[in-house]
């Protein structure tokens, strides 16, 4: 009879070089809540115990991508392999974080968005291809409380998991030269929301007169991978009337 | 202590070794796309291999130089003249308030580098001073460099202004040092590169006529190719899995290969995190080999391990060390 461990360790991580600057840590192969948690609390951990010649890491879906400098982790030249040696620092914490990290009050962030109208100029679309009316597809749009799996694409720009199967809608055939910041599309099974004006094919549904993005803020993305949103239908009106931060 | 672009070139932007660690937030790095030429530039004027300095592509500004400053080019050989002379790359350059460097035909390599001791002063956002274009901040008002644009430089550094002081000449425009750093430190851009690769997480999905002609055939850099990447035309290559991928981080480097079967190789403004299959990635010591090439250029693929690849970058940190310890030996005191 054995007492189980009062913090399951995470599951096993595949490990890979990206290149000679660069490994992967794969957390599982699709989409999923505990892969997402897995990929935070080590996030946490290796950024409370970074090893000489980390650069950054990145998250995504299912992965973690560490960028280290490989001269500075071969603690120039004394250790001749540096992938092996930075890829042993990250088994050895890999074995030491807990599958559950201790994460912050799940606050849940709002977002404002108008839907329809100019600012979302496909929303009839995304009714017709999902044979809903206008107010349903706001209705399920607005319900969820949506996972950030990672900000990408652009400065800011999250992807955001959680989005109601039934507005799943393809991309649009030719993408919009210019798409504004603040709007809020749906490509395939994913929503997101624009950070910069920049060319885009998602399905535009609506806008946030919020800013995603500022290079002057100390912190210059609004939204973090791991946090948690809804979206709140607001009126053209209630749009003109936010203030810009 | 300042620089006032008269004509702006092609594409001339502020940049630096990067902006790290903010890709979590989608904001890309950036930097220099031949990062070891301006960190070569740099160690001539004494600056820190962190300054920053200017990325000329392919047809040079015309820059006047506004009070007595020490510069160094590095990287491509744009034909640059000093007062309409001829002025030699890869060695640090005493020049006159007034005097104007300009640039002639692209000789060798598309990007040269422009250091001035001191650094390009423009402000740091979030921790570097590299433009991003496409996000608008950075650099110079986060923009390509404009005709009537005035750039701060810094104060040189003891090495720099002793190294100044050595060269100035009281009637002249311009005085080059005698030293230039040897071929491994200033190499002249290939015509024809072979970029040595590493292979990445998908190559197993690609089948084994598409790895081979990878590795053996040239492919063309057509003209869709600027910082963030280069769309390379050649022999198809497919996947024998067609399964969607998850986005993912990407590198410099990073081979891509969409869905039609011509690859992309990525450049210093590329974006964060991708969805493409990754075939192979170029090794960072090439990365300047492959910064250097142009559209209409032919490029080849040759394979190498992570450990080769690791051991090459040692040997560049080393000779880059030695240019460091002489330049400190030799001028610092």
């Amino acid at each position: 009879m054995s007492v189980a461990p009062p913090l399951p360790a995470l599951p096993p991580v595949r490990l890979f070089p990206l290149g000679d600057a660069a490994v992967v840590l794969e957390f599982g192969s699709a989409i999923s809540p505990a892969t997402h948690a897995a990929i935070a609390a080590f996030s946490a951990r290796l950024a409370a115990r970074p090893f000489v010649g980390l650069r950054e890491a990145v998250p995504a879906f299912t992965t973690l991508t560490v960028y280290y400098d490989p001269w500075r982790a071969s603690e120039h030249g004394r250790h001749p392999e540096p992938y092996e040696r930075v890829a042993t620092q990250l088994q050895l914490l890999l074995a030491e974080t807990p599958a559950t990290a201790a994460t912050a009050a799940a606050q849940v962030v709002e977002i404002p968005v108008c839907y329809g109208g100019a600012f979302g100029p496909d929303l009839a679309f995304v009714a017709q291809h999902s044979g809903l009316s206008l107010e349903e597809v706001i209705a399920l749009h607005t319900a969820p409380e949506y996972l950030v799996h990672m900000i990408g694409f652009a400065p800011g720009f999250p992807y955001l998991g959680g989005l109601d199967a039934r507005l799943a809608t393809p991309r649009r055939p030719q993408p919009r030269p210019l798409v504004a910041a603040g709007a809020v599309g749906i490509a395939g099974p994913q929503t997101g929301i624009y950070s910069l004006p920049t060319p885009g094919g998602w399905q535009l549904i609506g806008r946030t007169p919020l800013r995603l993005f500022n290079p002057e803020w100390a912190a210059p993305s609004r939204l973090r991978a791991g946090q948690r949103l809804r979206l709140v239908a607001i009126s053209e009106e209630e749009f003109e009337q936010q203030p810009q931060p | 202590m300042s620089l006032r672009i008269l004509r702006p070139g092609l594409l001339t932007t502020v940049q630096d070794l990067g902006r790290f660690g903010y890709q979590q937030d989608g904001i890309i790095v950036s930097g220099a796309m031949d990062a070891q030429a301006l960190r070569v530039a740099n160690l001539l004027v004494g600056n820190p291999e962190t300054a920053a300095g200017l990325e000329i592509t392919l047809l040079g500004p015309r820059i006047r130089f506004e009070a007595d400053h020490f510069m160094a080019l590095t990287g491509a050989h744009l034909s640059p003249t000093l007062n309409g002379q001829p002025v030699a790359d890869n060695r640090a350059v005493w020049v006159a308030a007034g005097t104007e460097l300009a640039f002639g035909p692209a000789v060798a390599g598309c990007r040269s580098y422009l250091a001035v001791a001191g650094g390009v002063a423009v402000p740091l956002v979030l921790g570097s001073r590299s433009t991003y274009l496409r996000a608008s901040f950075g650099g110079h008002e986060g923009r390509a460099l404009r005709a009537g644009d005035v750039l701060p430089v810094g104060k040189p550094s003891t090495i720099g202004s002793g190294l100044m002081q050595l060269l100035e000449q009281p009637k002249a425009a311009w005085t080059a040092a005698s030293f230039t750093p040897g071929p491994a430190l200033c190499p002249r851009p290939p015509y024809r590169p072979v970029l040595r690769a590493v292979r990445g997480p998908e190559y197993g999905q690609f089948s084994a006529e598409s790895q081979q002609a990878f590795w053996q055939e040239p492919f063309t850099i057509t003209p869709a190719a600027d910082r963030m990447g280069y769309r390379l035309s050649g022999p198809p290559l497919m996947r024998h899995e067609e399964a969607e991928l998850l986005s993912s981080a990407v590198t410099f480097g990073t081979v891509q290969v969409p869905a039609g079967g011509q690859p992309i190789v990525l450049g210093a403004d590329h974006q964060t995190t991708g969805g493409y299959p990754r075939l192979a990635l170029v090794i960072s010591v090439d990365w300047p080999a492959l910064a250097q090439a142009a559209p209409g250029q032919q490029l080849r693929f040759r394979e190498v391990s992570v450990r080769e690849a690791q051991a090459l970058v040692a040997a560049r940190e080393q000779a880059v060390a030695g240019l460091r310890r002489g330049m400190e030996t030799v001028f610092g005191r």
